[in-house]
């Protein structure tokens, strides 16, 4: 879907800095329906503070965030309302330790949405059960492996109805065997029609899930182009020199 | 009935009457009740101190945590003595007058609120910040981050200072003798002071804080055990 008919979310002018530093600058990106944007770049560029700025979890300086006629980016947004229509789940967002698997995914349903318990656990089953996971509902997560606690991690999102997703380096510490089972999870939801935003190291799954590839460098944007574009011909050099770093890792 | 205890090499020998003990056990049961409601209540008011302080420091909400600070500090930094005779002998000059299991029970509530205080903030500060952050993320409010994330692991985690505390608190309990309430260390003192018999009265003192100590102790490591294995398996 590269020529999605309505906006989601719409990022003009981003800026962030921490202290000095500035970490994003002048960022501008729209966000379509069902869209699955890879953002890809070097360590330290900027991608999970982009990310997390979109969830509230860092304030920003200046420029735009609509979503839902809001602006995001002021300081009065009530993010309690806003994190239940954007989900995100990061490299080590721990479940909650003292919780069964079912009682971390139904904290949110429950305490912040209020739904009735019948309802919001139907739902949090049938996710489980799409995830494979059934079974282990009543464990703790220190029973699990990384791979199990990720995709409770997802599903622990998905239970709450999000619009967006945002996926940030979700495999980045799993062991390789356990990649897989993840990538299907979020491969699934791209199928189903999410909109999400995932930063990602996996080539491969950046290439085969991007509907458009967004290279940021020092804060910046780069490019943003297809998939195809991208990993074949990129347009900047930095983007070129990136993958070329990635290739050589490969090897 | 007299019982001989020999001293072996030193050659010491005393005896111990222990018709005695059998008959001050009453007035030692009576002043162990009496420590166990001063140290219940002053403990449990202690830890709901603690509960609602360290989140209201953790929120560092404004004028209110500068408040707790000062008194953290005022209420470590001087003996308990002191704050009883402030409460008992103090109070009353100003017009107020409380009884004086009112005034252990303050006493001790003030005393172990700032020791509960730091037990509990020092749990609720190792609660990593991708804990908040994934609790935030779900759209918990700040009342219910703390309610449902935060206390529960903070909790876990401070069990062995609040332990201590709960000991530390029972046995301050030993001072409220000084404003005049039958507590153990006074009836041990009457007694030796009006029959001299002091190695039973002590020996019957030193006892009644065992029995009511040791298996709190024993109970308390029992009970640290199962919270850390329900919330961390180890
Ligand atoms: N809380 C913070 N305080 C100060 N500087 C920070 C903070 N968080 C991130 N930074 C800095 O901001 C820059 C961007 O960090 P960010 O984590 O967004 O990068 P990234 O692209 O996600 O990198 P990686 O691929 O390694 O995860 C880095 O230079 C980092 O050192
Ligand atoms: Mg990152």
């Amino acid at each position: 879907m590269t020529h999605p008919e309505e906006i989601l979310l719409e990022i003009e002018g981003l800026e962030k800095s921490f202290g000095d530093r500035k970490v994003l600058e002048g960022i501008n990106l729209q966000v379509g329906k069902g869209e699955v944007i890879v953002i890809l770049g070097p360590s330290g560029c900027g991608k999970s503070t982009f990310l997390r700025c979109l969830n509230g979890l860092e304030p920003v300086q200046a420029g735009r965030i609509h979503y839902r006629s809001q602006d995001l980016a002021k300081p009065d947004v009530d993010f309690r309302e806003v994190r239940q229509h954007i989900g995100m789940v990061f490299q080590n967002y721990e479940l909650f330790p003292h919780m069964t698997v079912i009682e971390n995914i139904l904290l949110g349903p429950l305490k912040v949405q209020k739904r009735s318990r019948d309802e919001a656990q139907r739902q949090a089953e049938q996710l489980l059960e799409r995830v494979g996971l059934l079974d282990r509902k009543d464990a703790y997560p220190r029973q699990l492996s990384g791979g199990q606690k990720q995709r409770i991690a997802i599903v622990r999102a998905l239970c709450m109805n999000p619009e967006i997703m945002l996926f940030d380096e979700v495999t980045a510490s799993l062991d390789p065997e356990m990649v897989r089972e993840v990538l299907e999870v979020i491969l699934g939801l791209a199928k189903q029609g999410m909109t999400m935003l995932i930063v990602t190291h996996e080539m491969g799954f950046a290439r085969s899930v991007g509907d458009r590839i967004v290279f940021m460098d020092q804060g910046k944007i780069c490019e943003i182009s297809s998939p195809e574009q991208f990993f074949t011909s990129p347009s900047t050099e930095r983007a070129q020199h990136f993958l070329d770093i990635f290739q050589y890792d490969k090897l | 009935m007299m019982v001989y205890i020999f001293g072996g090499r030193v050659g010491v020998h005393m005896q111990l009457n222990w018709e005695f003990m059998i008959e001050s056990l009453p007035l030692y049961g009576a002043a162990m009740w009496l420590t166990f409601k001063l140290a219940f209540w002053g403990i449990l008011f202690s830890l709901l101190i603690g509960l609602v302080f360290s989140v209201i420091l953790y929120y560092k909400v404004k004028v209110v945590s500068s408040v707790i600070l000062a008194y953290v500090e005022l209420s470590r930094n001087t003996p308990l003595l002191v704050q009883l005779f402030f409460l008992y002998y103090g109070l009353p000059k100003v017009g107020v007058h409380l009884s004086e299991t009112a005034c252990a029970i303050i006493g001790l509530t003030f005393l172990g609120g700032s020791y509960m205080t730091e037990a509990f903030r020092s749990g609720i500060e190792a609660v990593g910040r991708t804990q908040i952050e994934s609790g935030l993320s779900i759209g918990l409010s700040k009342v219910q981050l703390a309610r449902y994330v935060i206390l529960p692991q903070a909790f876990a985690i401070s069990i062995p200072s609040l332990g201590a505390n709960v000991i530390f608190l029972l046995k301050e309990t030993s001072i409220v003798g000084a404003i005049a309430l039958m507590d153990l260390m006074n009836v041990a003192k009457d007694l030796i002071g009006m029959y001299y018999k002091t190695a039973e009265s002590l020996l019957l003192l030193v006892l009644a804080y065992l029995v009511m100590v040791l298996p709190l102790s024993l109970v308390l490591s029992w009970v640290e055990r199962k919270v850390r294995y329900a919330e961390f398996g180890d």
